[in-house]
């Protein structure tokens, strides 16, 4: 029995992993063009609208990538998770918490390309309101690559964090210094954000999934299967 | 025959980014202060695909392709 489940689990769990690292850092790779390229400075040496195609394809391709993540997420064995986990959050068996940020970031992501599919229709203003979820979206899939992650102790790992992180907040510093003035209200949150981020996160990995225990501590259930160790 | 398209700029949501003057430089200019001018707004076939792009890359959502003659 442990056999079978070994080798129908193994590979499914490991592309799990291994693509939800690589839509991380996909997802990193296309809020940093897009914080970068959202404001007023124009690039020298590339042309602007080959800049937006690359924020297109890098979105596309984390979605791809995202795909292959909840699928074989699913399909694995160990963690016996239903096809609503895809799109319910907080309602998975292994890791509620840490597994619903995923999934609602995953949602948010999908709304994100409805409309912007949908955009010549549904105008500029609501398009963007909906985009700005994006925002938030990236943060909820850090949080949940760190809490529900089978990796998160590893120092490679870390270091990935660490340079997911490193390029949103380089971006969000670099659009600020390069704007001109105004636009207080949207700014200052931004700004602040962009402080939060790196704060709560290394206060939570600290205490959270780097202290012994972390696998009890983040399932509510008795499933500690491949996480945590 | 085919029906023309012309282009038109939404003079109020163009923040003058300069994506459409980067795609379609045979139709559009860009003022000094980077917004576009159109040289010409009927769009000929063959630039049908490049205007389409031009539309389709614009972050405001500001450049649209009407149909007939302008």
């Amino acid at each position: 029995m442990t056999t079978t489940l070994a080798l129908t689990g193994s590979p499914l769990w490991y592309a799990s992993r291994a693509s939800g690292t690589l839509a991380l850092v996909l997802l990193t790779a296309t809020v940093t063009l897009g914080i970068a390229a959202g404001g007023r400075a124009a690039p020298r040496c590339i042309g602007r609208f080959e800049i937006g195609l690359l924020h297109r394809n890098l979105s596309l391709l984390t979605l791809a990538f995202l795909t292959m993540h909840v699928v074989t997420a699913v399909l694995d064995p160990f963690v016996h998770l239903g096809w609503a986990v895809a799109v319910v959050p907080f309602g998975a068996s292994y890791r509620p918490l840490w597994l619903g940020l995923g999934t609602a970031a995953l949602d948010q992501l999908l709304a994100v390309l409805v409309t912007s599919a949908l955009r010549q229709r549904l105008g500029v203003r609501r398009w963007k309101a909906v985009h700005w979820m994006a925002y938030a979206a990236w943060p909820l899939a850090l949080f949940h690559g760190v809490g529900t992650g089978t990796d998160t102790r590893l120092p490679l790992q870390l270091w990935l964090h660490a340079g997911c992180l490193g390029a949103v907040v380089a971006a969000v510093w670099w659009r600020l210094a390069k704007a001109g003035p105004g636009h207080i209200t949207g700014r200052l949150p931004a700004a602040t954000a962009a402080m939060a981020v790196p704060v709560v996160l290394g206060a939570f990995l600290a205490t959270g999934p780097l202290q012994p225990g972390w696998a009890q501590r983040a399932a509510a259930t008795t499933f500690v299967l491949g996480g945590g160790r | 025959m085919t029906s023309t398209r012309s282009l038109r700029v939404n003079r109020i949501t163009c923040t003058g980014q300069g994506l459409c003057a980067e795609l379609l430089p045979e139709l559009i200019d860009l003022d000094e202060w980077g917004y576009p001018l159109l040289k010409d707004r009927a769009v000929p076939d063959q630039l049908r695909t490049h205007a389409r792009q031009a539309v389709a890359a614009c972050p405001r959502l500001a450049l649209h392709t009407d149909r007939g003659r302008p």
